[in-house]
C-alpha cells in the first residue's frame, strides 16, 4: 500500500476537524432558537430595556415584576445600554433568540420593523387608538404599528433668570427667532453667553438640530430647501457673533447641560430629564418652548422609548405579551413611567392630564410634546438614519467654516438622495 | 505481471528477486514513523482549532460581509444578496474615501515618525543611569498604563477651545484662540498629537531593551578613536538597533492603522469627517449611525488588512534581506 503523503494527511484532518465544527455550531444554533422560545417552560418572559441605571429591586424593575406576576408569568429583564440595544435585538433576531417584549428607542423602530422581527399591534390584538397620533407615528412602517410610546420627552429652552434679570430681558417675549436673536445680543452686550446646544456629529446633533429646522418650515426630504438653510443660518450666525461658543460643534447634551450649570451661559437647549436637575441648580432657572422661526412653538423631536413585542415561534405567547404591554400602558401606568424617567410625559391625553393633575408645573412640556413629532414619521422610517448622518455632518461643516449653509446642506442632500435611493 | 513485480523487487534492493524480507524492513520503521506522527497532530489539533475558530472564521466572515449587500433585513434574515465587488467599488469611489485615506497617512505616518524618535532619544538618554532615573522611566510609562477613555477624555479637555487650559497657557503668551478639535484643518493633528503622547512608552520600553543588548566595549572603542556622542549614535547606535527599530516600528504601524477609541472619543471623527481615518469610518458605519451598515464597515475593514498585509510582507522581506547579510 503508497504511504499517503503527509501534507495530504494533515488537509484531511484539518477539513475533517473544520467540517465536524461547522456541523456542530449549525445544530446548536438550530436547538438554541427553539429552546430559547420554551426554556424555562412557559411561565419566564424575557424583556429587555435601555435602563441599566435601573438595577434589580429599584422602584422600574418592581414595576416590571408587577406586570409580569399581573399576566401570571416572571419577567427576566436585562437592561442594555441604549446604543447598544439596537444591534442587541438586531443580532438575538439573527439568531432567532429575540425576547418577549423590548423597550427601543423610537427612532429604532422602523429599522427593526423593516427587517420582519416585529408583530404589529393588530396581530397582538391591541387598540392603540387612545395614543397620541404623533407620538404612536414613529412607529407606523406602512400602514402598520410595531409598537406603544410608553411616554415622551422633547426638547425646550431652558434659561438661566439671573443673566437674564441682569441683561434686561423677558423670557415671556421670546415668541420667535427675530426676538431671541434681540434676547442674546443683549445677553451678549451684558457679558454673558448667550446659549449652549449640541451639534455634536452623532445623532445627538440632529436631535439639537430638528427643532430649529422644522420650527423654519423644512421637511427632511429636502435638505437643501430655503428655509433649511436659514435655520442652519441662525445657528452660523449665533456662532459668529460669540453668542455660542466653538465647544457646541463637539458638545454632548450632556456637556451642554453641564456648561449651562456652570452659570455663565443664558440659554440652553435640552430636554424634559434636566427638569430636576435644572431645580437643584445653583442658579434660578425656568424654560419656555422652543420658538419657531415666524411664532409659535417649534415642533421637536420627540425622545422616548417604544414598548415593541419582536415576533416569536410560539405564538401562543403573543396574548401574555400583550396583557403586559396592556399593564404598562394604562393612565396610572404611564403616570408611574413618567415619574420614574425624569418627566416622560404620558402618550395618551388622559395620561397627560392624570400628570398635569399631580405635576402642573409641567404644562409647558406637555404643550411641547403636544406639538412634537417622531423624527421617523411621515413614512421616513428607516430612510431617517440615512438623512440623519448627512443632516449633521452638514451642520457640523457649516458650524465649523468648512462651508457656507446653502453648500453643505446641497451637498448632504445630494448625498441622502443617493443613499435612500 | 510478475516480470514488473520482480522489477519492483529488485529496485528496493540492487540484485535480489522481490521477496518479504526487504518490504519487513521498509514498513516497520514506516509503522514507527506514523504513531509519532499522530501524536504530533493530536498536540496540535487544539491549536488548529483554535486558529480556525478565532482567526480563519471571522476573517472568513469579514469577507463575506463584504462580498454580500448586508442591509439590516438581510442581516436578520440572513438571505443577502451576492454583489461580488460593487461593495468595495462604493467604497473606493465614495466621497469620504480621499479624505479617509489622506487622515490615516497623516496619523499614522507623523504619528510613527514621532513616538519613535521621541522614544528613541528618551531611550538613548536613560542609556546612562543616574540618580531616580528608574523612577522616571517608570513615570514615562504612565500614557501606556492609562485607560485609553481616560487618556482621550483628558486630552480632550485640555484641548478644548473655549476653555481648555493648553488655550489658557496659549494666551499667556500671547497666541489667539485656537479650535484644536472644532476647526476642520486642525482636527487630524490634534488628535495625532494625543496618539503620538499615547505611543511613547511602547516605543522608549522596545528600543531601551534593544539598546542593552549593545555591548559597552563598543563605545569604549569609539571613544578611544575620537568619535562624538552624535557620532556614536549615528554610526554604532542606530545601525545596531536596525531589527530591533523594524519591528518596533511594523508593530507601531498595525497597531495605529487600527485605532478608533482615541480619534472618536475626541472629535468622533469630526467635523464633518475632518478627522475620519479609514478605522473610524469602518466603526462609524457598522456601530455609529441609526442604521448598521455592514458590508461598507467590513470592506473598509478588509483593505486595512490588506494594507497591514503588505506592511508585514515588507518586513518579512527586510529580515530576510538583513539575514542573508554577512
Amino acid at each position: 500500500m503508497k504511504r499517503i503523503p503527509m501534507p495530504v494527511r494533515v488537509l484531511g484532518l484539518v477539513g475533517a476537524a473544520s467540517v465536524a465544527l461547522t456541523a456542530c455550531s449549525s445544530g446548536s444554533d438550530g436547538s438554541d432558537g427553539s429552546d430559547g422560545a420554551s426554556a424555562g417552560g412557559d411561565t419566564t418572559f424575557t424583556w429587555w430595556d435601555p435602563y441599566p441605571q435601573h438595577e434589580d429591586g429599584s422602584d422600574w424593575d418592581k414595576r416590571v415584576q408587577a406586570c409580569g406576576e399581573e399576566a401570571g408569568v416572571t419577567i427576566e429583564r436585562t437592561a442594555y445600554d441604549t446604543t447598544a440595544l439596537t444591534n442587541q435585538a438586531l443580532l438575538s433576531a439573527q439568531e432567532g433568540t429575540s425576547p418577549d417584549i423590548i423597550l427601543i428607542d423610537n427612532p429604532a423602530v422602523s429599522t427593526l420593523a423593516d427587517t420582519g422581527m416585529l408583530t404589529t399591534m393588530d396581530e397582538l390584538g391591541f387598540d392603540t387608538s387612545a395614543f397620541d397620533e404623533n407620538l404612536l407615528d414613529a412607529g407606523v412602517v406602512d400602514g402598520d404599528t410595531y409598537g406603544i410610546p410608553i411616554g415622551a420627552n422633547t426638547l425646550a429652552l431652558y434659561y438661566n433668570k439671573a443673566i437674564l434679570d441682569a441683561a434686561g430681558v423677558d423670557p415671556a417675549t421670546i415668541t420667535d427667532w427675530a426676538t431671541l436673536d434681540d434676547a442674546l445680543a443683549k445677553v451678549a452686550a451684558a457679558g454673558r453667553t448667550g446659549i449652549t446646544f449640541a451639534g455634536i456629529n452623532t445623532e445627538e446633533g440632529s436631535f439639537q438640530f430638528l427643532p430649529w429646522f422644522w420650527g423654519a418650515g423644512a421637511d427632511l426630504r429636502q435638505l437643501d430647501s430655503p428655509e433649511a438653510v436659514q435655520a442652519l443660518q441662525l445657528w452660523t450666525d449665533w456662532l459668529d457673533k460669540g453668542y455660542a461658543q466653538q465647544s457646541a460643534i463637539t458638545n454632548s447634551q450632556n456637556t451642554t447641560w453641564e456648561e449651562f450649570l456652570t452659570g455663565d451661559f443664558a440659554f440652553a437647549e435640552n430636554g424634559t430629564w434636566q427638569v430636576n436637575s435644572a431645580a437643584e441648580a445653583g442658579f434660578e432657572t425656568g424654560y419656555i418652548q422652543l420658538p419657531a422661526m415666524d411664532g409659535g412653538g417649534a415642533p421637536a423631536p420627540t425622545g422616548g422609548e417604544f414598548i415593541v413585542a419582536p415576533v416569536q415561534e410560539d405564538t401562543d405567547r403573543y396574548e401574555t405579551t400583550s396583557q403586559i404591554i396592556e399593564c404598562m400602558t394604562t393612565t396610572d401606568g404611564l403616570v408611574q413611567t413618567a415619574e420614574t424617567f425624569a418627566y416622560y410625559i404620558p402618550s395618551t391625553a388622559e395620561g397627560q392630564e392624570a400628570l398635569l393633575a399631580e405635576h402642573p408645573e409641567l404644562d409647558t412640556w406637555v404643550g411641547a410634546v403636544q406639538d412634537a413629532k417622531g423624527r421617523t414619521s411621515d413614512d421616513l422610517g428607516t430612510d431617517y438614519p440615512l438623512i440623519s448622518e448627512q443632516l449633521w455632518t452638514a451642520v457640523q461643516k457649516a458650524l465649523s467654516g468648512a462651508a457656507t449653509p446653502q453648500d453643505a446642506l446641497t451637498e448632504a442632500q445630494t448625498a441622502a438622495e443617493s443613499a435612500t435611493s | 505481471m510478475t516480470t514488473i513485480s520482480t522489477r519492483l523487487g529488485s529496485a528496493g534492493s540492487p540484485g535480489r528477486d522481490g521477496s518479504t524480507p526487504p518490504e519487513v524492513r521498509r514498513t516497520a520503521p514506516l509503522r514507527r514513523v506514523r504513531s509519532t506522527q499522530w501524536a504530533a497532530l493530536a498536540f496540535a489539533l487544539p491549536l488548529l482549532a483554535y486558529l480556525l475558530v478565532f482567526y480563519a472564521f471571522p476573517l472568513y466572515r469579514n469577507i463575506d460581509l463584504s462580498v454580500h449587500d448586508y442591509n439590516v433585513r438581510a442581516f436578520v434574515q440572513g438571505n443577502a444578496e451576492f454583489v461580488g465587488l460593487d461593495v468595495f467599488r462604493d467604497v473606493l469611489t465614495s466621497a469620504t474615501f480621499p479624505t479617509a485615506v489622506r487622515n490615516t497617512l497623516i496619523f499614522v505616518l507623523v504619528s510613527l515618525v514621532f513616538q519613535y524618535a521621541t522614544g528613541l532619544a528618551l531611550a538613548v538618554f536613560f542609556r546612562t543611569s543616574f540618580r531616580l532615573s528608574a523612577v522616571l522611566r517608570g513615570m514615562f510609562l504612565v500614557p501606556w498604563l492609562l485607560p485609553l477613555i481616560v487618556s482621550a477624555s483628558t486630552w480632550s479637555w485640555m484641548l478644548n477651545g473655549d476653555n481648555g487650559i493648553v488655550n489658557s497657557a496659549l494666551q499667556a503668551f500671547g497666541i489667539g484662540q485656537i479650535n484644536w478639535l472644532t476647526d476642520p484643518s486642525l482636527a487630524i493633528w490634534s488628535v495625532t498629537i494625543a496618539n503620538i503622547w499615547l505611543g511613547i512608552p511602547f516605543n522608549l520600553v522596545i528600543l531601551y531593551s534593544g539598546l542593552q543588548n549593545i555591548p559597552g566595549d563598543v563605545y569604549e572603542a569609539a571613544s578611544l578613536d575620537g568619535a562624538n556622542a552624535w557620532q556614536q549614535f549615528w554610526r554604532i547606535t542606530f545601525p545596531l538597533l536596525r531589527p530591533v527599530s523594524a519591528i518596533t516600528l511594523l508593530l507601531g504601524f498595525v497597531y495605529t492603522l487600527k485605532v478608533v477609541d482615541v480619534i472618536w472619543v475626541m472629535t468622533t471623527g469630526g467635523p464633518a469627517n475632518a478627522s475620519t481615518t479609514l478605522a473610524v469610518w469602518s466603526y462609524r458605519e457598522a456601530f455609529g449611525t441609526g442604521q448598521p451598515d455592514f458590508s461598507p464597515a467590513a470592506a473598509v475593514g478588509n483593505i486595512l488588512i490588506l494594507v497591514a498585509l503588505a506592511i508585514g510582507l515588507v518586513y518579512v522581506q527586510l529580515q530576510r534581506r538583513q539575514e542573508k547579510q554577512p
